[in-house]
């Protein structure tokens, strides 16, 4: 799984980071989000899927 | 994932087709049910996105293509039958089906009501050119349109929605007052304190602040527009008006179904509000658990996360819904996070940042707990606070 995120879009909710907090974080200043890792370990794939899914902004899109 | 083919039902039928209708059928195929799926939605457009209406659409820095949820593939992928254009006017509760404008008549084991919300209008404005809401994708361009350089625009309703039309219209450059009741921008929403900064950001932005006077209706001539009348009799001047006061849950096609409508679809704790039908979304008025009472949420977040509780409690997940609310809003440069319930009469604490500064947040607490967490301009630092508001939910309710 690679994961993509738009920082264009992200609008800092934080959802993702609530979801799988090893795969994103937000920068300090302004909340944007961080990748972390962008190929993530089947094991977080779930927890992933659930980040990209409560993602207000649809800021994440996954490539499977 | 395993289903439990026993219980997952044949056939679901998802009313509404958007964010929360979406979400639903999203999930279900992301936990691996087969079934059947419709989607009835009321508008013709595929499903699309309403926070930027209000603001990128509005503005024209997005095409309207950019709301749109998913593209035409992903949609096919989904292998749901979408259709659209055809309202929901009818449900049969014992036969679980749905009759739509058009006759089409519809079955399912479990059908989701995902209608939403529709906008209030001011009474007698409806046929007047030049009075707008914001709904649909449709008003957002609408509105835009009607929006020429010069017009002098006066928003009706200090709410959310209000206040970000009055920031995109005054960032379009237009002559924008703000009317409403209350006595500053969201002070419903975010109590007295946060409200005053955000009154100072829009009157420093060049918006007229025209609040605390309740509006009670338009001036027209010729079937066009001329202004906003006061509870004083004043009468604002308008070449276009928003009205912006609010929304009531889009449940009329349920009157004669004999579910219990009030304010919404009232469910159980698990969004349901019988066996086999559930509400999700701005429509829906579920028993919050950690809180204890009803309650009806209007906001993107909840679209997509109730919609996903009930997708699994389709497929026999059995777990209450007990989200911490959460909604954004961004005005010129300021971004708004706000995280729980912020009552009207709760204790406000700056507890980073300063107000001063327009970078804070602040920690809202009623009864002794944390039931809120507001961030301006500071995204991580309220998100990090969350934590303290589940705690309180997590702690028995006080008695009254």
């Amino acid at each position: 799984m690679k994961v993509v995120v738009d920082e264009e879009k992200c609008v800092a909710a934080g959802q993702c980071v609530a979801a799988a907090m090893d795969v994103f974080d937000q920068r300090e200043d302004d909340g944007i989000v961080v990748l972390l890792d962008e190929n993530p370990p089947a094991e977080l794939a779930e927890d992933v899927r659930n980040a990209a899914a409560v993602c207000p902004a649809l800021a994440i899109r996954l490539v499977e | 994932m395993s289903i439990d083919d026993v219980r997952a039902p044949a056939r679901v039928l998802v009313v509404g087709a958007s964010a929360s209708g979406l979400t639903t059928v999203e999930t279900l195929r992301r936990k691996g049910y087969e079934g059947r799926i419709t989607v009835l939605g009321d508008e013709p457009h595929a499903p699309y996105d309403r926070p930027p209406l209000s603001k990128q659409v509005l503005l024209g820095t997005w095409e309207p293509e950019r709301a749109t949820l998913r593209t035409q593939d992903v949609l096919s992928a989904l292998d749901a039958e979408f259709v659209l254009g055809d309202p929901a006017v009818a449900l049969d509760r014992a036969s679980r089906g749905v009759r739509t404008e058009s006759g089409r008549q519809l079955r399912a084991d479990a059908i989701v009501i995902a209608t939403g919300v529709g906008a209030r209008r001011l009474p007698g404005s409806e046929d007047l050119a030049g009075v707008h809401v914001l709904r649909t994708l449709d008003d957002a361009l609408a509105l835009r349109a009607g929006l020429p350089a010069g017009t002098r625009l006066v928003v009706v309703g200090e709410g959310v929605l209000g206040s970000e039309i009055a920031a995109t219209a005054r960032t379009l450059g237009l002559d924008v007052t703000l009317a409403g009741p209350l006595s500053a921008p969201m002070a419903l929403q975010v109590g007295p304190l946060v409200s005053g900064v955000l009154a100072g950001l829009h009157t420093e932005r060049g918006v007229e602040l025209r609040l605390g006077d309740g509006v009670v209706g338009l001036t027209a001539d010729d079937g066009r527009v001329t202004g906003v009348r006061l509870a004083t009799d004043e009468v604002l001047p308008a070449d276009a008006v928003v009205v912006a006061i609010g929304a009531t849950p889009a449940t009329e096609w349920l009157a004669d179904s004999g579910l219990e409508l009030d304010n919404g679809v009232v469910c159980d704790s698990h969004c349901r509000a019988e066996e086999g039908i559930y509400a999700v979304g701005d429509v829906a008025r579920w028993h919050h658990e950690g809180l204890g009472r009803l309650v009806r949420l209007e906001n993107r977040t909840n679209a997509t996360e109730a919609a996903m509780a009930v997708a699994g409690e389709i497929l026999g997940a059995d777990r209450p819904y007990t989200p911490v609310p959460y909604f954004w809003t961004d005005q010129y440069d300021a971004k708004l996070q706000v995280h729980g319930f912020l009552p009207p009469d709760a204790e406000v604490d700056v507890v980073e940042g300063d107000l001063t500064a327009r970078r804070f947040v602040a920690r809202y607490r009623s009864e002794g707990r944390v039931t809120g967490v507001l961030g301006w301009n500071m995204p991580k630092q309220a998100r990090m606070r969350r934590q303290e508001i589940v705690a309180g939910l997590d702690a028995p309710a006080p008695t009254h």
